[in-house]
């Protein structure tokens, strides 16, 4: 699931390397436009529907939190 | 707060929008992000084309418009009009209320009651509550709800946040006393501790518009705007939907004595595709009842956005028969109300465009 994620943030922004950066916002890598493409793309390509009170920077900060939502969100 | 009226309708619409289209694909080329990324994002808010005002245009004119359409087709005389509710952010002065100036030039009755009421994105159920409200007197029977909006002239084109979403428009809803038409359910709530997340910070008394507030700069995302513009905390303006519209709605549609379930039809205020959708996944509500394709082809016009939705997507179904519907908007204040009610076989329901003048 980790480099199924890395990939898509790749795709996102293909400028950044994600792998073991702490937090992608700090760091200027995504901003609030790119949270809400991520959420999109995550939601189709897992079948998952992350509840709209998760979308919040701290679930996306990093490859770890982003496979610890992925995991605990719904399937379509 | 909420209400509760008996026997009021809706019995018709009419949508005004600017004829002059944006199209998203010439907005990105202002933008300080590469095209492929706002393409993406176009995407999934649903950015495609946006109607705006040309210069100088102002909501009221959209609104005369539309009125003078309604008089001229038979659909409505001046003087059946008792009341007129003027909802709007974008008045055309401080001073007088731009009802009183609709008023001045549609020829209405001296007694017809005029007031303007300052909401956005709920104002299509704040300025219907007001009407039933004002239908309980026995010397009002047609109330017109106007929600008009000229936003897209406090927006910088070069901010991405906002401006590919803005459209202007304006409505005009009929509300009469309908014997038969059933209980109407409503609510409207209010955070005002976070009034200042979607706000156009000078050009009112607090900060007067100035050469400096013309001055622009560009936010940590690349966005260009000045004080003058309209500015939204957008990542506060989502969270603030998704966690109090779904427990608001789901007290509404209870008190309604029905569930998510029983709602033919969800007409919610249309910020944006995405938003939308995580709404109606977060009510267990299928897509199909919520249409979410308001920004996709007009733009976010504000209070005018539901019955935008409604004349685009069902004028004819809404002209033929009758549903049971939820209304919801939420945004500016923080304002967020619903309301649930039949609705449907309207005396009319139709879009117009307001013509270009200016070459």
């Amino acid at each position: 699931m980790k480099e199924k994620i890395l990939e898509i943030l790749k795709e996102i922004r293909p400028e950044f390397e994600f792998d073991g950066v702490e937090d992608f916002f700090a760091e200027g890598m995504l901003d609030s436009f790119d949270l809400m493409t991520l959420v999109s793309t995550l939601d189709e390509r897992f079948a998952i529907k992350i509840d709209g009170t998760e979308i919040l920077p701290e679930n996306f900060m990093n490859v770890d939190a982003i496979v610890a939502l992925v995991e605990r969100s719904p399937k379509r | 707060m909420k209400f509760c009226f008996k026997d009021k309708a809706i019995t018709g619409m009419m949508v005004v929008v600017p004829e002059q289209e944006r199209l998203f694909a010439d907005d990105m080329r202002l933008f300080n992000a590469p095209e492929n990324r706002s393409r993406k994002l176009a995407m999934v808010m649903g950015y495609r084309a946006h109607r705006v005002v040309e210069d100088g245009v102002c909501a009221s004119d959209l609104a005369e418009y539309g009125f003078r359409k309604l008089f001229a087709d038979g659909k409505l005389k001046p003087e059946e009009i008792d009341a007129l509710v003027y909802v709007t952010l974008s008045p055309d002065h401080f001073m007088p209320p731009t009802s009183c100036i609709l008023h001045g030039k549609l020829g209405l009755r001296k007694d017809c009651f005029c007031t303007d009421i300052s909401q956005g994105c709920c104002g299509f159920v704040v300025g219907l509550i007001q009407a039933f409200q004002l239908l309980e007197q026995k010397c009002i029977r047609k109330v017109a709800v106007v929600n008009a909006d000229v936003i897209s002239r406090k927006v910088s084109p070069k901010d991405r946040n906002s401006y590919p979403l803005i459209g202007d428009a304006a409505t005009i809803t009929i509300a009469e006393n309908r014997a038969g038409s059933g209980y109407v359910l409503a609510d409207v709530r209010f955070d005002g501790t976070r009034s200042m997340a979607l706000k156009i910070p000078a050009g009112g008394f607090r900060q007067p518009c100035s050469s400096e507030t013309a001055i622009m700069s560009a936010d940590a995302e690349g966005n260009e705007r000045a004080p003058d513009n309209l500015v939204m905390d957008g990542t506060a303006v989502f969270n603030f939907v998704m966690a109090d519209v779904p427990p608001m709605l789901a007290d509404l549609v209870r008190d309604a004595g029905t569930d998510f379930g029983g709602i033919d039809k969800y007409y919610f205020h249309q910020p944006n595709k995405f938003m939308l959708q995580k709404l109606a996944e977060k009510l267990d509500v299928p897509y199909e009842k919520m249409p979410n394709n308001v920004v996709e082809n007009y733009g976010n016009s504000s209070g005018a956005t539901i019955p935008s939705a409604m004349a685009l997507n069902d004028a004819e179904a809404l002209c033929r028969e009758t549903r049971r519907v939820c209304f919801s908007g939420f945004g500016v204040g923080l304002t967020y109300g619903g309301i649930v009610m039949n609705c449907g076989n309207l005396d009319f329901c139709k879009t117009i465009n307001y013509p270009n003048k200016g070459e």
